[in-house]
């Protein structure tokens, strides 16, 4: 009988092993340990044995029995994992094509430099103010010290309305509108588009964009102008530029400066972008001229201030080193979509 | 302003390389703009005398010439010049030679004949406009001299870029003296003593106007030989600083000009009338000026009139028919102090920006007229010859600029500079400046007090004062530092939605933007905004730029028609900018005469498929539901309602395809596809999508609260209504809402369909609803219930029919 036993069990294992489907197992299962399966049969001829002999054959045939169930299950388990692997990969997909998101747009480097520009200063608590593109010439010259006449008008080709008015020719008409309606302390700098009378090349083009920055305070000094300037021009281009400060003239500032700055091109060295020079004219600037703070009704002994205008045009083109001005008017796709 | 350094060097012994030297310029502020040779690239060109010259054999106009080139032997040329003879001295360009225009100089034969080289024209050295005669040399040269050494050639030609308050720096007198200061050293004057008068013939001058030429100094020069040239010299000089030689007198007056900054005047004395009368102009009078624009002039004008018309406008150009010609004799010099406004205001209204006329608006030394007169006179006898009368002087020096007296306390300086300067080096840069420093008191206390002198017309204040002190002591001696400040609190407004949301979610939503000019062609405006009437531009760069952007659509469009001619398949823009729309009188943000509002505004445009080319999708162009969602999700950045509305008049747009956009009930803008009229007008595909939204109006925000969710389940029940077609979904959706009230969590329109199966004029419009209770369970009854008087409002009031 134990020898029946042992012989079942190898066959039902070999069967349990063999079996390659669901079905096939269960198949097994039933033949061995089925109610009608040899092993249940051979349990079943116990009686058969002389009773001290049938616990232990018992024993011998239940624990055979167990074998083959373990054996059943395992094997169950197998075939399961093997199936859902199998119907795991007829579901894979090829994950090089291109994902279903939408296509997505584009911000203009002009709208991102201004960004920026505002974000380095919006820090120190400077006020970002807007003004009208359409403006007075009061607002544009006369309150900036640029009486009719003065020759410093010809640095502005002006366009001018119908109605009388013109299109601004430089930021600084906005500190003007500022001044008039806030007393001191101010920090604001005031982005925006202006226009002059230049046909559009590589370089110029009738209309661009500025940023005019104003401080009003006691005890503003040229030293703060200057800390400003060389501050910002690091953060902006995020590299320890040389900054040079030349004499310069501008109506509504005394001291006035222009200011350079090492090409971010060569660094210094001279090459196409900077004329050989190794610098890049980027800013005007100066201390307040005490006639236009007297023009707001500021006491220029008590208070001083100081003032910076710059094209953000100019910044774009150099930080995304883009060779061509007229590229930013173009709307070319093909070009913004370079600026995502 | 242009000059030789050589010239620089004569009035100031600087002896630091050029490049040096123009740092320092631009350091001083007056900014170097380009330093290049001052000669063309010549290269073999040599002195030559001629030894002779006969007639070529086999042409007329031809002469074989022997030269001495300073070689073992005469070299044999063949020239044509008209100018050829034996003794003249002329640059010889020898074989190998290199001309300006990239001629390489070759044997050549010439009708027969061997030329060993080629004589020269200025205009074949780049030194002139002469072309036909040979150039001239002075007769004292050394044969086989190069002619850039014999000619001074290798000198640099620089150009400053100057401000305008520094006129005092538009000559060679008053460039040495800033580089004097710059370098302390001493300027030399070349000597320029008066000439005394050797005739009695003087022109009688009156003053009219004091207060516009507070000086006018005359001089008559009597018998004057102008078929003479100026010397060379002389010409290299003023070609150098970029000016032509026009005649020997008008070269001299411009070589004073360059060389004091004085800018003065030649008239020819034959065609002067009894006498110079400086007044202002007359209704009906006109003048005839040099450039041959005659100009009508009024009381406003200065002019220099003799005793019956205006000769010239005063300070800034001659007139015509009065100027030194070739037949001229006698000659009227005038040198003379006008006010600065006056001859701005007279050069910019009529346009003519001429070298006086720049001087003069700037500040022309008042002191100067009387020394140009005598400069002038010493160089134009020697050069044209002829006698000089008495200078004869008018005006009064009552409406002189006094020099000013300004004052610079230790204190303010120290505020604006931000560090303290040394007392004694302020005091020497005030010296050096020619500025006469007088120091009283000390420490806190002490004040400069100093007199402009009267070449410097940009020092008036303090600040002024403050700037000189900077500009020589150096802007980068100065120390940085940034300002201190008190630390207020920015806000952050709730209530609004800052523009850079806008633009970034349009950006998300896949449009890129654009930036366009806010100047359009009229015409396209035209057809854009045809009830509009723009702003036009007076003076604008060109015809289609002349009017002012009333709508973001023109920029749009031309945006979108460049991407076409780029082979664009896909187009998605947008831009937010100011349109300016003509308004009334005292609206808020108008400036100008009559009226114009400055409004922000957003707008967009769309063509052609709605997602790039993909394996995962199929092709479709975009259509109004598109353009919709995104105004959609623009508007609904501030979380107010945002409506659409059909009843649009709004010739731009396609009538069935266009929509208003409203926000809590107010216009905000509109959507729609271009009208096939519009976009045929402008050649643009039938399928255009656009939408221009006012930027203040969907930047209102209402900041969110919260609302509690409803922990009840919910039931979905779906309606399939037939209704007439011209019934707008909007208007079904109003009935259910009204209908089930609260209970109604959710409503989607799932589908709209007509065709077979539905009568026809008919749709079927599939809903979607959701029902939930704040606080109970919904039982099925209720629902059914509700449904059913939902349904049964839709049939009164619409038409609605359950479809089965």
């Amino acid at each position: 009988m134990d020898a029946d036993a042992e012989g079942i069990e190898r066959a039902a294992l070999a069967a349990i092993r063999e079996a390659a489907s669901e079905q096939a197992l269960q198949a097994a299962r039933v033949a061995y340990v089925g109610k009608k399966g040899s092993l249940t049969a051979l349990l079943k001829g116990l009686a058969a044995l002389p009773k001290p002999e049938r616990p232990a054959a018992g024993a011998r045939i239940n624990a055979a029995k167990q074998r083959i169930i373990a054996a059943a299950e395992a094997r169950a388990a197998d075939l399961e994992a093997a199936a859902r692997a199998e119907d795991l990969a007829a579901q894979t997909v090829d994950v090089t094509l291109p994902g279903r998101a939408r296509q997505g747009g584009s911000l203009h480097p002009i709208t991102q430099t201004f960004r920026r520009i505002e974000a380095i200063f919006e820090c120190a608590g400077y006020a970002v103010i807007d003004g009208p593109e359409v403006e007075d010439d009061y607002h544009n010259f006369e309150a900036l010290n640029i009486p009719a006449d003065h020759p410093a008008r010809a640095m502005h080709d002006t366009l001018y309305l119908d109605n009388g008015a013109l299109l601004r020719t430089h930021t600084s008409p906005v500190q003007v509108r500022v001044m008039a309606r806030q007393p001191p302390p101010i920090r604001v700098i005031c982005p925006g588009r202006v226009y002059r009378k230049d046909d559009l090349d590589a370089s110029h083009s009738p209309m661009f964009h500025q940023v005019e920055g104003l401080v009003v305070d006691e005890g503003i000094s040229f030293a703060d102008l200057k800390g400003t300037v060389v501050d910002f021009v690091h953060r902006f281009f995020e590299r320890d530029l040389g900054v040079r400060f030349r004499p310069s003239y501008f109506p509504f500032t005394e001291p006035s400066a222009e200011v350079d700055v090492e090409c971010v091109h060569c660094g210094g060295g001279g090459c196409q972008t900077c004329g050989r020079t190794g610098w890049t004219e980027v800013l005007g600037c100066g201390l307040v001229h005490p006639n236009v703070l007297a023009k707001a009704g500021i006491d220029s002994e008590r208070f001083t201030g100081f003032a910076f205008g710059f094209g953000v045009d100019r910044f774009a083109t150099l930080y995304f080193e883009i060779d061509d001005m007229r590229l930013l008017f173009e709307n070319d796709q093909r070009f913004l979509a370079q600026f995502r | 302003m242009k000059f030789g350094i050589d010239w620089l060097k004569e009035w100031v012994p600087v002896a630091m390389p050029t490049a040096q030297l123009c740092d320092q310029l631009t350091a001083a502020g007056l900014e170097v703009d380009a330093v290049e040779p001052s000669a063309p690239a010549i290269a073999g060109v040599v002195v030559s005398h001629m030894l002779e010259a006969q007639p070529h054999p086999n042409a007329d106009s031809l002469a074989i010439c022997r030269v001495d080139a300073g070689q073992n032997g005469p070299l044999t040329i063949v020239c044509g010049a008209p100018n050829v003879r034996a003794g003249g001295c002329f640059p010889l360009a020898t074989v190998g030679a290199r001309l300006p225009d990239g001629t390489k100089v070759r044997r050549a034969k010439l009708r027969g004949c061997v030329s060993e080289g080629m004589l020269c024209s200025e205009a074949e050295l780049g030194l002139g406009d002469d072309a036909g005669d040979l150039m001239a040399l002075a007769e004292d040269l050394p044969a086989g001299a190069d002619i850039r050494a014999a000619l001074a050639l290798n000198d640099t030609t620089v150009t400053l870029d100057l401000t305008p308050n520094r006129g005092d720096c538009l000559s060679l007198r008053g460039l040495a003296r800033e580089v004097a200061v710059l370098n302390d050293l001493a300027v030399a004057a070349p000597p320029c003593a008066p000439v005394p008068a050797t005739v009695e013939a003087a022109l009688p001058v009156t003053v009219e106007n004091e207060a516009g030429c507070p000086r006018y100094l005359g001089r008559v020069l009597v018998g004057v030989d102008v078929g003479r040239r100026a010397p060379l010299w002389l010409r290299e000089r003023l070609r150098r600083c970029g000016l032509r030689s026009i005649d020997p007198v008008v070269d001299v007056t411009n070589y004073v000009m360059l060389e004091l900054g004085q800018p003065m005047h030649a008239f020819d004395l034959g065609t002067l009338a009894g006498g110079i009368v400086v007044r202002n102009g007359r209704a009906g009078e006109e003048l005839t000026l040099l450039d041959g624009k005659t100009i009508a002039v009024d009381e406003q004008v200065l002019l220099i009139a003799d005793h019956e018309r205006p000769v010239a406008m005063a300070g800034v150009m001659g007139g015509a028919g009065t100027g030194v010609t070739g037949n001229t004799r006698d000659v009227f010099l005038e040198s003379a102090f006008f006010a600065p406004q006056t001859v701005a205001a007279s050069a910019r209204r009529f346009g003519k920006h001429s070298d006086a006329a720049h001087r003069y608006e700037r500040g022309v030394d008042p002191q100067l007229p009387a020394l140009a007169m005598e400069r002038a006179t010493a160089l134009l006898l020697e050069i044209v010859g002829g006698q000089a009368g008495p200078v004869v002087a008018a005006a009064g020096d009552a409406h002189l600029p006094a020099a000013p007296v300004v004052q610079l306390r230790r204190s303010r300086l120290d505020a604006l500079v931000g560090e303290a300067i040394p007392t004694g080096k302020v005091t020497r840069i005030f010296e050096q400046l020619g500025l006469a420093p007088k120091v009283a008191g000390a420490g806190e206390k002490m004040v400069w007090t100093i007199t402009c002198p009267s070449h410097r017309f940009d020092l008036e204040r303090e600040e002024d004062l403050v700037e000189e002190v900077l500009r020589i002591h150096g802007y980068d001696a100065i120390a940085s530092r940034v300002p201190s400040a008190k630390l207020a609190l920015g806000s952050q407004p709730a209530k609004r939605v800052p523009t850079i949301k806008l633009a970034d979610c349009l950006a998300a939503l896949g449009y890129a933007e654009a930036v366009t000019l806010s100047f359009v062609d009229p015409a396209v405006a035209a057809v854009l905004d045809p009830a509009a009437k723009p702003a036009r531009v007076v003076n604008p760069i060109s015809s289609e730029h002349a009017a002012m952007r009333t709508t973001m659509l023109p920029g749009l469009v031309a945006a979108l028609r460049a991407n076409l001619a780029h082979q664009a398949d896909r187009v998605r823009l947008f831009e937010i900018g100011q349109c300016f729309r003509p308004g009334t009188d005292g609206d808020s943000g108008s400036v100008g005469g009559g009226s114009l509002q400055a409004v922000l505004r957003c707008g967009g445009i769309l063509f052609g498929p709605r997602e790039r080319a993909s394996w995962a999708q199929e092709r479709a162009d975009v259509d109004f539901f598109d353009v919709k969602g995104d105004v959609e999700r623009l508007c609904g950045l501030g979380g107010a309602e945002v409506g659409f509305a059909a009843e649009i008049e709004d010739p731009v747009l396609h009538p069935g395809q266009a929509a208003l956009v409203t926000l809590g009930g107010a216009a905000a803008g509109r959507l729609g596809r271009l009208h096939p009229a519009v976009a045929g007008a402008l050649s643009l595909p039938w399928d255009v999508f656009v939408f221009e939204l006012d930027v203040e109006a969907i930047s209102v925000a209402t900041p969110p609260r919260h609302r509690a969710v409803s922990p009840q389940p919910a039931v979905r029940r779906d309606l399939a209504l037939v209704v007439d077609e011209a019934v707008p979904a909007d208007r079904i959706e109003a009935v259910l809402r009204r209908a089930l009230g609260n209970l109604l969590a959710a409503l989607t329109v799932f589908d709209v369909y007509a065709g077979p199966g539905v009568d026809a004029g008919h749709k079927s419009v599939a809903i979607g609803l959701t029902l939930q209770h704040p606080s109970r369970t919904l039982e099925d009854r209720v629902v059914n219930r509700q449904i059913a008087e939902a349904v049964a409002c839709l049939e009164t009031e619409l038409g609605a029919q359950l479809r089965h």
